[in-house]
């Protein structure tokens, strides 16, 4: 790996970039004579413009190896427009977003995963609307549901990046297979097997929502499933905005809906004990006692593909796999998701063009070209799926017959959705009644 | 091993390093010069540096929390004691206070005590070298290490299976059954409170150990003469001398654990009947876009600390 | 000293030497079962007991691997951070250590109106969560300090610089406080004769300052010190807010807290993290160990 020869005498002069992670050469900067010849693997990204020696940064809660795949992903483009790509990933990307915006030190571009937050900046005024060709290359690859979500008030700011499906139920393909069990496709045929499984002496779920600062979004999530599915699209989006109250008859009975599960010693909690261990088991850990045989069923999302132990096989007819956790009946396709939006804080001409490209599907495919991704959007190349839940999601993503919503903790304000939604779900797991707990939760929502 | 590292492009990083050095000699000789040469305004001087410095970085922004505190979530209105109202009114206001107070009086005591005994019990040993290194250990990791190694303490498995645990090991090999510690209040707060204890007691130690050392031998023979015995050596002698130190030792750990929020976030982000004050007031400010309450909180926290201040200010006029 | 006493004096020896094994055992073993665990494979760690080590020994370097190589594309670059922390730390823990000795000893040794509510004041600041002061603090850096639209001071723009003298800057802010507060305290207990002598003699404040208070605070500007080197090196939050999260400026914590990956899920690379990160400060405390021996509190220099 090369790194650019660093000057002492350039120090003050703010000139350099970071080069973390990636391993390019310096491109040269631009002297101001003709354009160089575009080289064929450049070709592509002739249309995003030339930026030689401009640099952004970007600020992500994706880290670690994820990040890195990002770098790899669009160091192309990098090298091409001759924008320098900063990329600073943190755990703590919900605090640590608002002090910088409000240091007055933002990045010019931030992934938000919840659209929630991304409304907050975008009401302060601190967001760019997004460039006309961001627009429409928006509309161009993405439903309309989609673009909904980086939609504040009426003005379009950011464009869906990642995504991933949370309607899933993992199972272990063999073990259905010895048993003779079926992929349930109705709700009801999903209590028959767990009343069956639970015959054969096997906790049928699992569950496991500890998640640090963040414990009990696995629950939230569960109840959003069949929230959903049982008071509709339309109550949903009523509910997510608080015309529908939490204490309202129709979402009271669809927790009770989960609390039959997960409340119930008799399903729960597989591999780990009685109810109240959902609370202190790790979301990562939930749906582990799988494949050990101890645990039936473990609902999650498709990323949850990433925390088998290693050499499980995720596959139709491998260790473990999953299938959509059914509607009423089979005539509806409610599917719950998530995804990551790219908002600009600047509207420097080469963030703009880094948006664009982020925004197309060139990246998209680029970027699952390398390991696990999934897109909402519509133009990437589903066989480029690198794993057969990717596939599964991208298709259950595409189908015109999927009525998609977004997570709904994570559109509500914070305080409900990154608060008391969380915590009174996970007090509900541990013994409080579902009255008090959406009691609990209208009564803090926040009334300016 | 491939070491991919290239140390010059290190080289910066020193320089600037140095240029910090420099910088540093630079203004500390700058003010000992003028000490030197002048014997008017020696306060101002010697003050001004460290003032200046609290006041951008401490004062301004108290006051600012101050002013945030009547406002809205968005700062954008005033919301006069909305706020407060607020604090005082959520469901759990109680239960954090009490909570808040539990943390309060117990963690000085732990911590001061357990260091007290310890610096006590390995002074003038042949380990005590390495006895106090040990004790010291949990303060050198980082805090993602001893949340960590605490994780591993209080993990729960059921009876059945095996247990990686350390405190539900001890448990099942004594013939009892596995516990949640972290779910069941209000036991659940002092499991917490352990944590603390456990990486703060090495600063009790140090602290306390040193100030041991700075008793006059005379004194200390004096009362061997006497025929004084260990108790009656550590009350009559020791802990008077050393009641400074151990002080500067209480009420530091009384301010550290108002604002200590980080081991409740993270073990048990206030679940359970957990919630302490420092953890509502981060979650609210940095999570929740609640500014203001967020801003309220941090205030309540100051005035808690004012019979502290109060307590420290009847020293300084005993002196 | 009679029989009895002797064996009642060997007797609380045998106790107290026991209760002191006790209290060590008690506060190492959870370190040492992090750091057997640190050795053990990702699976072993996730779903046994450390303990269960001694039964069957399975010890891999593969996380420590991980943590100091990284996967191809980030090779060595622990070691980058590593130097980011030393060059964030030493600055830091060197100004607040002037700032508050200077200012602690015109606390407690010069008169002046308004001394006592001062220090007060110095005091009550302990308790400001520094959270509250990132926000102020990060603006007075990006855009400088405006009063009623006159610019009495302009964003700092400094280029390469700009983090690192951010992080030095804000970590001198959050340390005062605390510092003062406990170099008073040394202070203000040592012999108010010597001092007095000296300035009869005609000595100046600075030269005081050098040659009779500095030999005998050593010890406790040794104990800030260390202090100050410890919360510096563990921090994350002004690291993260002040010094950015890349590799050009962040400090190890920043490295090692990415590394957990984005959902947590790779947490078992942070057991090795937290050992390679905890060997300077250990190889710092044991170097300065020899100051802490001696005395610490003025009360040995009053008798």
């Amino acid at each position: 790996m090369s790194r650019r020869p660093l000057l002492v005498g350039s120090i003050g002069l703010a000139l350099l970039a970071s080069a973390c992670g990636t391993s390019q050469e310096q491109t040269p900067q631009a002297t101001g004579g003709a354009p160089a010849p575009v080289s064929a693997e450049c070709q592509p990204f002739a249309k995003y413009g030339k930026f030689e020696g401009t640099k952004i940064s970007i600020y992500s809660p994706i880290r670690d190896k994820e990040a890195e795949l990002f770098e790899q992903t669009w160091k192309q483009f990098s090298e091409c427009t001759g924008v320098q790509v900063t990329y600073e990933g943190t755990g703590e990307f919900e605090a640590q977003i608002q002090v910088r915006v409000d240091g007055g030190n933002p990045p010019d571009l931030a992934f938000f995963p919840q659209p929630g937050l991304l409304a907050r900046f975008a009401k302060a005024g601190k967001l760019k609307p997004a460039s006309p060709e961001v627009t429409a290359a928006t509309d161009q690859n993405w439903s309309a549901d989609w673009k909904k979500y980086g939609t504040v008030d009426g003005t379009f700011y950011a464009a869906p990046l990642g995504a991933s499906v949370k309607s899933f139920v993992w199972y272990s393909p063999k073990m259905f297979a010895e048993n003779g069990w079926k992929i349930p496709t109705t709700w009801a045929e999903l209590m028959t097997l767990t009343d069956t499984i639970a015959a054969k002496g096997i906790k049928p779920w699992c569950a496991g929502i500890e998640s640090g600062d963040a414990t009990g979004w696995p629950a939230t999530d569960w109840i959003e499933d069949i929230i959903l599915r049982d008071v509709g699209p339309e109550g949903y989006d009523q509910w997510v905005d608080h015309t529908l109250k939490f204490n309202d008859p129709k979402v009271v009975s669809a927790v009770d809906k989960v609390g039959a599960i997960l409340k119930n010693d008799k399903y729960v909690n597989g591999g780990y004990g009685p109810v109240k261990s959902i609370s202190s088991t790790a979301f990562q850990e939930g749906g582990v006692p799988i494949t050990t045989g101890k645990c039936g069923l473990h609902r999650q999302a498709s990323f949850y593909a990433n925390f088998w132990p290693e050499g499980t096989k995720v596959a139709e007819d491998g260790d473990v796999f999953a299938f959509y956790l059914p509607g009423n009946d089979t005539s509806s396709k409610p599917v719950l998701g998530a995804g990551e939006f790219v908002a600009a804080f600047t509207d420097k001409p080469e963030v703009k063009a880094m948006q664009l490209y982020l925004t197309s599907p060139d990246f998209a495919n680029a970027r699952m070209k390398l390991a696990t991704y999934v897109s909402a959007n519509k133009g990437v190349d589903i066989s480029l799926a690198q794993n057969p839940i990717d596939k599964l999601s991208m298709e259950i993503l595409r189908d015109p017959a999927t009525v998609f919503r977004f997570d709904g903790s994570d559109l509500m304000p914070a305080a409900v959705g990154a608060g008391t939604f969380w915590k009174e779900m996970t007090a509900w797991i541990n013994g409080k009644s579902t009255q008090e707990a959406l009691d609990a939760i209208d009564k803090s929502w926040p009334t300016n | 091993m491939d070491l991919d590292f290239d140390f010059g492009a290190e080289q910066p990083k020193l320089v600037m390093l140095l240029l910090g050095v420099v910088a540093f000699l630079a203004v500390v000789g700058l003010i000992i010069l003028v000490l030197d040469r002048t014997s008017r305004f020696t306060a101002t001087i010697m003050l001004a540096p460290a003032l200046i410095l609290m006041t951008i970085g401490l004062l301004v922004p108290t006051i600012r929390t101050a002013l945030l505190s009547f406002m809205s979530g968005d700062s954008q209105r005033f919301v006069g004691l909305d706020n407060y109202v607020w604090m005082f009114t959520q469901p759990e206001a109680l239960l954090t206070l009490r909570n808040t107070l539990i943390w309060l009086v117990l963690t000085p005591l732990l911590v001061t005590s357990i260091g007290l005994v310890y610096a006590v019990l390995v002074d003038r040993t042949r380990f005590e070298r390495l006895a106090k290194a040990l004790v010291f250990l949990p303060m050198a990791i980082s805090f993602v290490g001893a949340g960590i190694i605490w994780k591993f303490v209080y993990a729960y498995r059921p009876e059945e299976a095996d247990q990686i645990g350390l405190l539900n090991q001890i448990v099942v090999w004594l013939g009892g059954e596995p516990r949640q510690w972290l779910l069941e209040a209000p036991y659940n707060t002092f499991f917490l409170i352990l944590v603390l204890v456990w990486i703060q007691a090495g600063f009790a130690t140090v602290v306390l150990s040193a100030a041991i050392k700075g008793i006059p031998a005379e004194i200390v023979e004096a009362a061997r003469l006497d025929g004084a015995g260990p108790f009656s050596m550590f009350f009559r002698v020791t802990l008077p001398s050393i009641r400074n130190a151990v002080i500067v030792v209480g009420v530091t750990q009384a301010i550290g654990t108002l604002k200590l929020f980080d081991i409740v976030r993270t073990m048990t982000n206030g679940n359970f009947d957990t919630s302490v004050i420092a953890v509502d007031m981060y979650n609210n400010a940095f999570r929740f876009g609640e500014t203001g309450k967020g801003a309220a909180l941090a205030v309540f926290l100051f005035v808690l600390v004012m019979p502290i201040v109060w307590y420290q200010r009847k020293v300084q006029k005993a002196r | 000293m009679n029989a009895a006493s002797r064996v009642r004096s060997k007797l609380a020896t045998r106790t107290a030497s026991l209760i002191a094994l006790i209290i060590a055992l008690l506060w190492t073993t959870p370190t040492f079962g992090l750091l057997l665990s640190s050795f053990r494979p990702e699976d072993e760690i996730k779903s046994t007991g450390w303990w269960t080590f001694f039964g069957t020994p399975n010890l891999t370097l593969e996380n420590y691997q991980e943590v100091l190589f990284g996967s191809s594309s980030s090779s060595g670059q622990l070691f980058r951070f590593l130097i980011n922390s030393i060059v964030i730390t030493v600055p830091s823990v060197l100004f607040p250590l002037a700032f508050a000795a200077l200012a602690a000893y015109a606390l407690a040794w010069l008169k002046f109106p308004g001394r006592d509510w001062i220090y007060l004041g110095i005091f009550a600041l302990q308790i400001v969560p520094l959270q509250m002061a990132l926000v102020p603090l990060l603006s007075f850096f990006s855009q400088g300090v405006t009063v009623f639209g006159v610019t009495l001071l302009p964003a700092w723009e400094l280029g390469e610089m700009q983090p690192f003298v951010q992080v030095w800057f804000a970590h001198t802010c959050f340390a005062l406080s605390f510092a003062i507060f406990l170099l008073h305290n040394f202070m203000a207990e040592l012999p108010g004769d010597l001092i007095e002598a000296a300035r009869v003699d005609g000595a100046t404040h600075g030269q005081i300052i050098r040659r009779i208070i500095l030999p005998l605070v050593a010890p406790a500007l040794a104990t800030f010190a260390i202090f100050q080197f410890l919360w510096v090196w563990n921090d994350l939050l002004v690291g993260l807010i002040f010094a950015g999260g890349t590799a050009e400026s962040a400090p190890m914590t920043v490295r090692l807290a990415q590394m957990a990956g984005t959902r947590g899920d790779e947490w078992q690379r942070l057991t090795a993290g937290a050992f390679v990160s905890v060997i300077i400060p250990l190889v710092v405390f044991l170097s300065m160990q020899r100051y802490f021996v001696r005395g610490l509190l003025a009360g040995g220099i009053k008798g």
